[in-house]
């Protein structure tokens, strides 16, 4: 899993079944630091994070799919968690 | 799954049968900002995009679960059309 922070949100009409219901959210990978690292990436939003906030993110399908709850998901990426809290001691 | 634009369309006569009656699309990864991230890439696509169009993608064995039990031998695959997105600037 990695850290990213929310940056934006993302509309899609056409998409696979799947996806119906499902938010999509824009994530920028960050260091435990806090700094941006790497590209943006699309994520599916299982547990209600918003715009700005800290996130943890799964970077692998079959995890991915099993937050979005339905079988043979084309996912590979999903908000597990929000940072309350970190503590990086390096 | 990562946004990306539509920018050509790939024809292959010679091709994995389990590629057969599959669309294939060159799409440029993008970041938030709109602009170009990384190189071009073949994807299948499971939604009708056409070039020109913002999508996005997923990678990995999931793109191949919109064309199942067809075991498609891919590793992107357009699974949305963005209406639009916004991202959050602070």
């Amino acid at each position: 899993m990695i850290l990213a922070r929310v940056v934006g949100t993302v509309v899609a009409t056409q998409k696979r079944p799947q996806f119906e219901g499902a938010k999509l959210l824009l994530v920028q990978p960050e260091t435990p630091q806090g700094e941006a690292k790497g590209a943006t990436l699309l994520a599916i939003d299982s547990v209600g994070a918003g715009v700005s906030e800290r996130v943890i993110v799964v970077l692998e399908g079959r995890a991915a799919g099993e937050a979005l709850g339905k079988k043979l998901s084309p996912v590979d990426a999903a908000i597990v968690g929000i940072v309350d809290q970190l503590e990086c001691v390096e | 799954m990562q946004m990306a634009r539509v920018i050509g369309d790939v024809v292959a006569t010679r091709k994995d049968s389990n590629l057969d009656g599959t669309t294939l699309l060159l799409v440029q990864p993008i970041g938030a900002d709109g602009k170009d991230v990384g190189r071009p890439l073949v994807a299948v696509d499971s939604v009708g995009a056409g070039v020109g169009e913002t999508v996005f993608f997923v990678r990995g064995k999931e793109a191949s679960f919109p064309f199942h039990p067809t075991e498609v031998p891919t590793d992107a695959g357009i699974v949305g059309i963005i209406d639009h997105y916004t991202v959050a600037t602070d």
